[in-house]
C-alpha cells in the first residue's frame, strides 16, 4: 500500500483548479466500471429477450418452474425467489447503514453492519446454490411425443378436458415415477459405475431389478410449465390417467427425454436457451455476489483492524457500498425478466 | 506512487462527514425506502402468482406494471442507496446519459430482431 501523503493539494491530482465531479478518482472509476458492468448484464437480458421474442414455441412460466421450497413438498409459486430478493434488499439496506455510520466515524457501526451485509451475501450464495441443485436435479422430467393425438386429462377440481397434442409436444412425468425412471435408465446405460453416482448410488442400486422397458407411469402431466391460460380457462398441470398415458408412454420420443437442466438438455422447455440464459445470467450474477462478499470481507477485516480510522474517512465503504447495490441493481432486473415476466 | 483518496480539499466532498441527528434524519429516510422495496416486491410477486397469461390485453397491462415496478425499485437504489441522487449534476448525466440511450437502443434494435425472427418462423415453417 502506498505511503500516506497528508496534504496532497487538488492541483498535484487533477491539474485543474477543483474536480469537476467532486467526487474522488476512487468513487468516480467505481461508478464508471458500474457503467460498463451494467451495459454486459444489459447485454445480457437484452439476448434473453431476443431469444425469448423470436421462439415461436412457448416459453416456461417463472411461477410454473420455481415453486418448491427446500424441505417442503407442494406448490410455492415464486415463493423462494422472493425470499432471495428480500434477503438482497436487506443485505442492500445494511450496506447502506454501514455507509452512513462511516459518515459518523462510527467504527462500530461500520464493523456491525458490514458484518450484517457479508451475513446477508452468503445466505443468498447459498440460496442461489440451493436453487440451481433443484433446478438442475428437475422435479420428474419430461419427454416428447412423435405422434399428434387426443387424450382426456383432468385438472385439480376434476374438469375434464379434451386436448389435442401435435407432434413433438412436451410432456412430463410425475415427481416419483420421473426419478425412479431417470436411476433406471442411469443404470441400465452404465450398469457398472452406479457408485459413483454418490447419494443416489444406492437408489440405482436398488433400481437395477426394475426392468425400465416394463415401466410405465401411471399419470402423465400436460402443461406443466407453458400454458398457464387458454381461452379464458385454467389448463395448466393437466392430469392424464388410464389408457391415454399408455398411449403416449408408446409414442415417446427416447431421445428426447430429460431429467432437470443441464447445458444440452432440459425439462422446463423446448427452447434450450432457456437453461443456458438461466445458468449464464444468474451465475453471472452469482459471481458478482461472490465477489462482492469476497471484498467485504477484506474492508471488514481493514475497518476492524482501524484502517480507516486512521485514513481520516471511510470512503473505502462508500465504494464498496456502490458495488454491492449494483448487485442488488442486477438482481431486481434479473427477478423481473426471468421470474416475473 | 502517492495515494489519491487523501484530500484535505472541500471540493471532494470526500470528508462528507455528518453529525448524530444529521444521522437520524438519513436512517430515517433509509429505514422508508426499505419497506417501500419490500412492499414493491411483495407486490409483484402477488401480481405474479395471481394473474395468469393468456395472450389478452390484461397481461400486457400486467408486463408494463411490472416493468414500471422495476424501474421504480431500480431507482430507489440508485438515486438513494448509491446515492447518486445527492452528486452533482454532471456526474448523473454522465453515469445515466450514455447508459440510458445505449441501452435503449440495444432493447430496441434486439426486440425488434427478435419479432423479425419469429415473423420469419411463422410464415416459412
Amino acid at each position: 500500500m502506498a505511503g500516506q501523503a497528508e496534504h496532497v493539494t487538488t492541483d498535484e491530482l487533477w491539474g485543474g483548479n477543483r474536480s469537476p465531479f467532486s467526487v474522488s478518482y476512487g468513487k468516480m472509476m467505481m461508478w464508471f466500471f458500474l457503467v460498463s458492468d451494467a451495459l454486459t448484464f444489459g447485454g445480457l437480458l437484452t439476448a434473453y429477450g431476443v431469444i425469448r421474442h423470436g421462439s415461436s414455441d412457448l416459453w416456461p412460466v417463472g411461477e410454473q418452474v420455481f415453486e418448491a421450497l427446500p424441505g417442503l413438498h407442494g406448490s410455492y409459486p415464486l415463493m423462494y425467489v422472493a425470499l432471495m430478493t428480500f434477503i438482497l434488499i436487506i443485505s442492500s439496506v445494511t450496506m447502506v447503514l454501514a455507509v452512513e455510520a462511516g459518515h459518523r466515524m462510527d467504527k462500530k457501526g461500520v464493523v456491525k453492519w458490514l458484518g450484517l451485509t457479508i451475513i446477508g451475501g452468503f445466505i443468498f450464495l447459498g440460496s442461489q446454490a440451493w436453487e440451481w441443485s433443484h433446478f438442475i436435479h428437475g422435479s420428474g422430467g419430461g419427454f416428447q411425443i412423435n405422434q399428434p393425438m387426443t387424450v382426456t386429462a383432468a385438472d385439480d377440481a376434476g374438469n375434464t378436458y379434451q386436448i389435442t397434442l401435435d407432434n413433438g409436444s412436451w410432456v412430463h412425468m410425475t415427481s416419483d415415477f420421473g426419478h425412479k425412471y431417470e436411476h433406471a435408465m442411469e443404470a441400465a446405460e452404465e450398469p457398472v459405475s452406479h457408485d459413483a453416482h454418490g447419494g443416489h448410488g444406492e437408489h440405482a442400486a436398488a433400481e437395477t431389478h426394475e426392468d425400465i422397458s416394463t415401466m410405465v407411469p401411471e399419470e402423465i402431466i400436460l402443461n406443466k410449465y407453458t400454458l398457464e391460460h387458454k381461452d379464458g380457462k385454467d389448463l395448466r398441470k393437466l392430469v392424464v390417467k388410464g389408457d391415454d398415458v399408455k398411449k403416449i408412454w408408446a409414442a415417446k420420443e427416447e431421445g428426447s427425454m430429460a431429467f432437470g437442466a443441464n447445458m444440452h438438455k432440459n425439462e422446463y422447455a423446448i427452447q434450450q436457451q432457456y437453461a443456458n440464459f438461466f445458468f449464464f445470467v444468474t451465475g453471472f450474477h452469482g459471481f458478482h455476489v461472490f465477489s462482492g462478499v469476497l471484498i467485504n470481507v477484506i474492508i471488514w477485516l481493514m475497518a476492524i483492524k482501524g484502517v480507516f480510522e486512521k485514513r481520516g474517512h471511510y470512503e473505502m465503504i462508500e465504494k464498496i457500498g456502490l458495488y454491492w447495490h449494483f448487485v442488488d441493481l442486477v438482481w431486481v432486473f434479473v427477478f423481473t425478466f426471468f421470474y416475473l415476466i | 506512487m502517492e495515494r489519491d483518496d487523501l484530500i484535505v480539499n472541500e471540493s471532494y466532498a470526500l470528508n462528507a462527514k455528518h453529525s448524530e441527528e444529521a444521522g437520524k434524519q438519513i436512517r430515517k429516510k433509509l429505514y422508508a425506502v426499505t419497506i417501500l422495496l419490500t412492499v414493491i416486491t411483495l407486490v409483484e410477486v402477488f401480481m405474479g402468482v395471481a394473474f395468469k397469461r393468456n395472450g389478452t390485453f390484461t397481461w400486457e397491462a400486467i408486463k408494463l406494471t411490472f416493468l414500471v415496478l422495476t424501474l421504480v425499485k431500480a431507482a430507489y437504489i440508485v438515486l438513494i442507496f448509491m446515492h447518486l441522487g445527492d452528486e452533482r449534476k454532471n456526474l448523473k448525466y454522465v453515469v445515466l446519459l450514455p447508459y440510458a440511450l445505449f441501452i435503449m437502443y440495444l432493447i430496441f434494435i434486439g426486440l425488434y430482431e427478435g419479432v423479425s425472427v419469429q415473423t420469419g418462423h411463422n410464415i416459412f415453417g
